[in-house]
């Protein structure tokens, strides 16, 4: 490379990295009147509560909230060694009961809906879940079945719990995969990675999700209730605004969408 | 601790060494010698998973081993099974992934070799698959054994791929970081400790073993001085 050209290299580059950095510290937003509001929610909850936030937001201007979807175990074992969340939003409400033995929590747990299992498959599966329901997946072309992890994941449980209601366990235990979460369960299905899976009605009513296949609901008998629950936390930064979120969600409004986007309400 | 995922990656690792060194010699060679001005650009997609995060080799992986990616049809044909979910998806995954731990150390090291060394050995009438064998692979042997405890080691820990594309099946695609991370999210840190102990042990040792050799007069970079 004659100098020139090294020269002209070595300025491009800098310029680059400068670039980065410069926008790296702009970007950093301006010290506010009011701090964000922080809300760690299980993956289930990410179509309903993406909309109810828009609402919230345009109803409590000036208000930041930000929101991380997530697995519930994984956010107790965060909450649970001081991560900086307002708001714990678990599919199962085991986990922020732990939070409260722990004296992290505000108050006491809510309750805000019961999660809803489905068997899912992709258009043009020869699996006949419409008629046979969870007994479709015997089917040899049942080849791959995805679940999410019963050690962490309370639609995993629920997903081992209806196949063993139903005696298939054994049988298709060979067969399962198990997704990190539940939208990670939806994606390895959804993609065709997976022949059929066991997800989230709320994750199957997801468009992207609605376009790519179908599903059908598993009885609600044939696995243990999933009451879903959540906790303000101690070190909520605007308590005030924690709380307001938490009526929200709890309030009619919240009730409607939650219904809309696949959850039962607790004592329904 | 979990024994079955430790020995998975423990399998996994060796598979990708082996594999990248039957892959990665011949690169390796290629562009240590060549004088083609397009060379770089061969470079740069080597070093890119130095920098790429693992879930963009993961996504890409499990679209095109899906049943509607590019390699996915044509795998299931010849194997009858699908590439995600299994253990040659995952080792497809390394292979990419540890590419350049492999092939960087390995051109450092062949390139390193003196050419008069060569020439003589071809005047002296050795044909030229047996000079490398003979002469070049000895002197860079060091180089070379240092690209694949650098591969083993990289592989052993690998997380990002394997999250995205194993599907964590028991003795088949759970790995030792998935078993940590599993454990980690049903609160059993007990069990995440034991086999995170482990694994840091491996990978110390593995490295400690590197760096002693590279002291005790070995180049492990293939650096002559």
């Amino acid at each position: 490379m004659n100098p020139i050209v090294k020269g002209a290299v070595l300025v491009g580059a800098l310029l680059v990295v400068g670039a980065g950095v410069v926008t790296g510290l702009r970007g950093t937003p301006p010290a506010e009147a009011r701090p964000p509001l922080t809300i760690a929610a299980a993956s289930d909850l990410k179509f309903a509560l993406d909309e109810l936030l828009q609402d919230f937001r345009a109803k409590n201007p000036g208000a930041d909230v930000r929101v991380t979807y997530g697995s519930s175990g994984n956010f107790l074992a965060q909450l649970s060694q001081g991560a900086p969340f307002d708001v714990f939003l678990s599919a199962d409400v085991t986990y922020p009961r732990e939070l409260v033995q722990q004296g992290l929590v505000e108050g006491d747990v809510f309750l805000y809906g019961v999660g809803r299992l489905v068997v899912w498959v992709p258009e043009g599966s020869p699996l006949p879940v419409d008629t046979q329901g969870l007994e479709a997946l015997r089917s040899p072309a049942a080849r791959r079945i995805a679940i999410a992890n019963p050690q962490h994941a309370p639609y995993g449980r629920a997903a081992q719990a209806a196949l063993e209601s139903q005696g298939l366990l054994p049988e298709l235990q060979e067969r399962l995969v198990l997704g990190e979460n539940i939208a990670q369960t939806a994606q390895f299905v959804q993609s065709g990675n997976a022949d059929a899976g066991l997800i989230a009605l709320a994750l199957a009513l997801a468009p992207a999700m609605k376009k790519a296949g179908h599903y059908v609901e598993v009885p609600l008998g044939a696995y243990p209730r999933m009451e879903q629950g959540g906790a303000l936390l101690k070190t909520a930064k605007d308590p005030a605004l924690a709380r307001r979120f938490r009526d929200t969600l709890l309030g009619a409004e919240g009730k409607a969408l939650l219904r809309r986007y696949g959850f039962f309400l607790p004592g329904e | 601790m979990d024994t079955a995922a430790l020995g998975l990656s423990l399998r996994l690792a060796a598979w990708t060494t082996l594999l990248l060194l039957v892959l990665g010699l011949p690169l390796a060679a290629w562009l240590a010698q060549t004088r083609w001005r397009f060379k770089f650009l061969v470079e740069a997609l080597v070093a890119l998973p130095l920098v790429l995060p693992p879930t963009v080799l993961g996504f890409y992986l499990l679209v095109a081993m899906g049943p509607r990616g590019v390699l996915g049809p044509a795998f299931e044909a010849l194997v009858g099974h699908s590439l995600p979910f299994s253990f040659a998806g995952l080792l497809l995954g390394s292979v990419l992934y540890s590419l350049p731990f492999a092939v960087q150390p390995f051109t450092v090291a062949l390139a390193g070799v003196d050419r008069r060394l060569l020439e003589a050995s071809w005047c002296l009438g050795v044909s030229r698959p047996r000079t490398f064998l003979r002469v070049v692979l000895p002197l860079a042997f060091p180089g070379i054994l240092s690209g694949m405890v650098l591969t083993f080691a990289h592989t052993l820990g690998e997380f990002g791929v394997v999250l995205m594309v194993g599907g964590n099946l028991e003795g088949r695609t759970r790995t030792a970081s998935i078993a940590i991370y599993d454990a980690v999210q049903a609160l059993d840190y007990a069990a995440a400790g034991r086999t995170s102990l482990v694994l840091l042990g491996v990978s110390f040792t593995v490295l400690v073993l590197t760096y002693g050799a590279r002291r005790a007069g070995g180049a492990p970079w293939g650096v002559r001085s």
